[in-house]
């Protein structure tokens, strides 16, 4: 540990601001994101007050980066997702936007982006948004099969869909679909219908996601007791090969497993997450991530493990292995520690943290001028190596050997992974690995092979 | 402290009872133990808990008395000190001869029955053991305090097995204590005294053999004739072996010296020997200066019936499992095993076991109190294997079956007693022609339960018969089984093979008949257990080189292709650390990852239900004709 360290941590990488926006009108059976369908989830968690409580974390951790000397870039890019963040009123999410803006800046052609169901919007707000900064929409379709759409507990309609992406290219946005495969009783023909009327959208990106089944969900359930068929991996393969078939002869690659582009147009927020970049979430249960926090750590406390909870939880923590260590927590939590000129005990290592999930706790939190994490975990090099590779490999880009020798400390080289990785799984070439499509639907498989050999020793 | 008139080794054998108490499983045989303890004050309130007896936690959370013990209790009636000598006994089938020896060490046997279930096969066939070694059989009904007590019915048939009346089978509650006294002044009255001779030179019958740590082995014995001295050497009879003289005790219930001990009582010997197989069940003590001539009869050798591979995952630990094997043999003779190299598995134990329950016992300690990871192979039994040659095979594991032409295979059989409700019989009927089984005759032990004889091969035992027995009688029926002797059968061996490898630790010796069923049943079985991996993995199952079965996994076409987005990355590297962890666990056959539990697959093949299955097996005996 140099001893010397310099309180100010440079930031080696872009940043990116999310938004969670947890409110629904209707709760999907086969969704676990953390939303609801009240219109206030008390203590001032409500819809109407949400943006005012959304700035204001936000000022919180900006605070927070600040003491921390943690000196971010412009934003490159804002994303609101949900629950359905086309819930609020344009207004407010533009109102988000600008103040994300003084708070950060916002980078010359930043990408600002949300996450709509057809349901939500209309022309008049697609406008709204436009002139209020927002470049891109991504909409919530799903299927164009009615059945299926039914299946999945989805209130619009397939024409819904087509008159809302028009007003959106209409407006100047860029706009995107997601679609869901291997829905129970869904059939090659069914989903090769909708991957047509994806693309007769002309959109120009396009997300396709294989359904798949928590089993705390109303769907998880009703497969759990067999009222319902689930999904089939082999059914789900051959529904993969076919939107990646159709999309590539439309023009549209693949660029990360579940989504396809043309060239220029892919989702720069989302390739953020894989090309683990920095990045703060705000709203319930919303995750942050930064590469290089300096933390204080309480002599004693440390005992070899990176693994010492580094900040305070709120009383309502969720994580209890992160709050059993928690008493007098707010000792060391970064912000106290840091205020100690006591180098010794700093340690500098990537953290992510999560927002409390419950609206009300959280907005408590919120209210009472804390940074509302409900918890948190240090990354530990061989973590980060994991998350390094299995998120690299999601990517047409690859995982870069570049990237992974400087997050291991070991220099790569492709002669290391040539013979140990199946050769029809990933191609080893330009500096890096990259998925075949077998790899593709195998990623878990390649996961695993890479990290073998790289954690291997570490 | 309270002091007694009778002292060890001046006890007057017309003041002795010895007796045993004979109970199925989950009859309250320890709870009626404890409370006799209780009562006759040896025992205080304060430091009574429950099952005072049984002595190894595996026991006590299995509510089964596997090692017995003996207790020496003074029981006072009409102002004359009696001494009680209880023999705990084992209640399980495969400890047979452990039974058979405790039951010589007493006059009397306590036939304890459930008053809500009534008699079971093993306590049948206990009871009629002790009939033949003369006990006298006191009848008890426990349980009575339970609303569901039936014990009107269960005496009538108690009454109708033993030809007495109703009226002389004893109720009592374990529980509560009530009728405990009575059952105590029954003892003395019509249990016998012991009426060895008590100037001869001695001998003393071993009936029980315990490791502990801190002392080596404790012997329990019953003195026959003479009197045992404390400082005497003595000598095992069937052994041959002299030891120095170590203490000498009885268990009131803990364990007191004596300098003592004279014909008919019960108590302990210590010799310093350091494994039970040094002190043998059924072997008789003497002196060395003043020996017996004839040792007592009926000692035998335990003999392994059903054998299994142990091996560990991890074949690191194979010391580990060596070392574990030899602390419990310490504690059971009837253990035995030897290293076995599996091509498949590595390096492990080949054990032998008295039967499944014992099998059951042993590797349950081994991973609870050894914290040992271990595959354990389907069990099978001893063949003998003679080849056109005219060369001589006995065959205790699938991959010792000799290649070439077979002449002859002998398999070992057993009588099997059932008890059942009659609306059973049929299905009863059925499981065990299934099984090979031999119908002897059928006695009915009360208007609405039958008790079923059968001869059958052991091999059909050790599979699944017990599990399917209690299946098909909803739990109702109960067996009990001892050898009876062998007969030639038409067996073959059935290989396994992943990927064309035949896998050595999948192969079984099955009836002809029944070849075809398992080899569709377990390649089916394999084909569910093994997780589909990126490649196709051919399983097929064949009498030397001639394949009866095939089934194949497909090669996985995909894995997870989840969303990750910022909120999943910690999930999703949890998930893949998970995944690692789960890869560990399973055992590299080539290329093929074999999760543990495929090992034990054959264990529950079963018959075929499905229309797939029957198709497949018709199809293979076709092939053959």
């Amino acid at each position: 540990m140099d001893a010397s360290i310099n309180r100010t941590v440079q930031a080696r990488v872009p940043f990116e601001l999310y938004i969670h926006v947890p409110f629904c009108l209707k709760r999907c059976g086969y969704c676990d994101f953390n939303t609801y369908t009240a219109t206030d989830m008390g203590g001032g968690a409500s819809r109407s007050n949400y943006a005012n409580l959304a700035i204001a974390e936000m000022r919180l951790v900006h605070d927070w980066q600040q003491i921390h000397g943690i000196e971010e870039p412009a934003l490159s890019s804002i994303f609101f997702g949900g629950g359905t963040p086309t819930i609020l009123p344009a207004a407010d999410l533009i109102r988000m936007v600008k103040a994300a803006e003084e708070l950060w800046g916002l980078e010359y052609g930043a990408e600002v982006t949300t996450e709509a169901n057809p349901d939500t919007v209309d022309e008049q707000y697609l406008a709204q948004l436009a002139d209020g900064g927002f470049t891109r929409i991504s909409f919530g379709m799903q299927s164009a099969v009615p059945h299926v759409l039914a299946t999945l507990d989805r209130t619009h309609t397939p024409e819904n869909v087509t008159t809302n992406v028009r007003a959106a290219q209409r407006q100047g946005l860029r706009s995107s679909v997601d679609l869901i495969y291997g829905t129970p009783g869904e059939s090659l023909d069914d989903w090769q219908r909708s991957v047509q009327a994806a693309l007769d959208l002309e959109v120009q990106h396009i997300s396709a996601y294989a359904l798949t089944l928590e089993p705390t969900t109303k769907m998880g359930r009703q497969v759990t007791r067999g009222q319902l068929k689930g999904p089939d991996d082999d059914d789900e393969a051959a529904k993969y090969e076919l939107v990646d078939d159709m999309l590539t002869q439309a023009g549209l690659g693949w660029y990360e497993i579940s989504n396809w582009a043309c060239p220029g147009q892919e989702s720069r927020h989302n390739v953020g997450y894989w090309r683990n970049i920095d990045w703060a979430g705000i709203g319930p249960g919303a995750h942050s991530h930064y590469n290089r926090v300096a933390f204080a750590v309480e002599k004693g406390l440390i005992r070899g493990s990176s693994k010492q909870t580094i900040w305070r939880t709120t009383s309502q923590a969720q994580d209890s292995e992160q709050s059993s260590t928690q008493t007098s927590a707010s000792a060391y939590t970064p912000l106290a520690a840091l205020t100690k000129p006591s180098p010794e005990f700093c340690s500098i290592a990537p953290i992510r943290a999560w927002d409390i999930a419950h609206p009300k706790v959280w907005a408590q939190a919120v209210q009472a001028g804390e940074v509302p994490w409900g918890g948190g975990e240090a990354i530990t090099l061989v973590e980060d190596i994991e998350e390094t590779v299995m998120l690299g490999l999601r990517l047409r880009e690859g995982l870069s050997l570049k990237q992974l020798s400087a997050v291991s400390g070991h220099v790569w080289a492709e002669a290391d992974f040539v013979p140990a990785v199946s050769h029809d799984l990933a191609l080893v070439s330009g500096g890096r690995i990259v998925a075949t499509r077998k790899g593709r639907l195998l990623n878990d498989d390649l996961i695993a092979q890479v990290l073998d050999l790289v954690t291997n020793g570490v | 402290m309270v002091t007694y008139t009778n002292q060890p080794g001046f006890t007057q054998q017309s003041l002795i009872r010895n007796f045993c108490i004979i109970a199925h499983i989950d009859h309250g045989k320890s709870t009626v133990a404890d409370r006799v303890l209780q009562l006759s004050g040896v025992v205080s309130q304060r430091d009574m808990h429950d099952q005072f007896l049984d002595r190894m936690d595996i026991e006590q959370e299995r509510g089964i008395t596997i090692k017995s013990q003996a207790v020496r209790v003074p029981w006072v009636k009409d102002g004359t000190e009696y001494t009680l000598g209880m023999i705990d006994t084992p209640g399980h089938v495969d400890f047979t001869y452990e039974v058979s020896r405790a039951l010589e060490a007493c006059e009397g046997a306590v036939l304890l029955v459930d008053a809500t279930q009534g008699i079971e096969a093993q306590t049948l066939s206990n009871l009629y053991m002790a009939i033949e070694h003369d006990l006298t059989i006191i009848p008890v009904l426990n349980k009575i305090d339970l609303p569901s007590a039936d014990p009107d019915r269960h005496a009538a048939e108690i009454a109708n097995l033993l030809g007495c009346s109703p009226d002389d089978v004893l109720r009592v509650s374990g529980k509560t204590g009530e009728g405990i006294r009575e059952l105590l002044n029954q003892i003395v009255d019509e249990v016998p005294p012991p009426h060895g001779q008590s100037q001869a030179p001695v001998r003393a019958l071993i009936f029980d053999s315990v490791y502990d740590p801190y002392r080596g082995i404790v012997t329990y014995i019953r003195m026959v004739d003479g009197e045992l001295k404390a400082r005497q050497k003595i000598r095992m009879m069937s052994l041959g072996t002299v030891h120095d003289p170590g203490e000498l005790g009885v268990i009131c219930p803990d364990m007191i010296a004596t300098k003592a001990l004279g014909a008919g009582e019960v108590g302990y010997v210590i010799t310093g020997v350091k494994d039970v197989a040094q002190s043998k069940v059924g072997d008789t003590i003497t002196t060395e200066t003043l020996p017996a001539e004839q040792p007592l009869p009926g000692y035998r050798d335990p003999q392994p019936m059903v054998y299994s591979g142990l091996f560990p995952v991890d074949n690191a630990q194979f010391p580990e499992l060596r070392e574990a094997l030899d602390k419990l043999k310490l504690n059971d003779a009837a253990l035995v095993y030897e290293p076995e190299t599996s091509v498949a598995l590595g390096f492990g134990f080949r054990c032998g076991f008295l039967g499944l329950l014992h099998m059951e016992i042993v590797s349950e300690r081994l991973s609870r109190e050894f914290g040992l990871d271990l595959i354990s192979t389907a069990p099978n039994v001893t063949y003998k294997v003679t080849m056109e040659d005219g060369s001589q095979h006995l065959v205790k594991n699938p991959s010792e079956f000799p290649d070439g032409k077979v002449k002859k295979i002998v398999e070992p059989l057993v009588a099997a007693s059932i008890i059942t409700p009659k609306e059973f019989i049929g299905s009863v009927m059925d499981l065990c022609q299934d099984h090979r089984g031999q119908m002897g005759t059928m006695e009915y032990l009360s208007p609405e339960r039958v008790e079923m004889h059968y001869t059958m091969p052991l091999a059909e035992i050790v599979f699944d018969f017990f599990d399917q027995l209690k299946s098909r009688t909803k739990g109702y029926a109960s067996l009990d089984y001892h050898e009876d002797g062998e007969q030639a059968a038409d067996l073959v061996k059935v290989d396994i093979l992943i990927q064309g490898d035949k896998i050595d630790a999948f192969s079984a010796i099955v009836h002809k008949e029944k070849s075809y069923t398992y080899g569709v049943m377990m390649t089916k079985k394999l084909r569910e257990l093994i997780p589909r991996q990126q490649f196709e993995i051919p399983i097929q199952a064949a009498i030397g080189s001639r394949i009866i079965a095939r089934e194949t996994i497909r090669a996985l076409r995909k894995d997870v292709l989840a969303k990750c987005y910022g909120g999943d990355i910690t999930r999703k590297r949890k998930l893949l650390e998970k995944q690692k962890a789960g890869k560990k666990r399973m055992k590299m056959l080539g290329h093929v990852e074999v999760p543990q539990e495929a090992f034990i697959a054959a264990l529950s093949t079963g018959d075929a239900e499905d229309r797939d299955s029957k198709d497949k097996i018709r199809a293979a005996k076709k092939s053959n004709e």
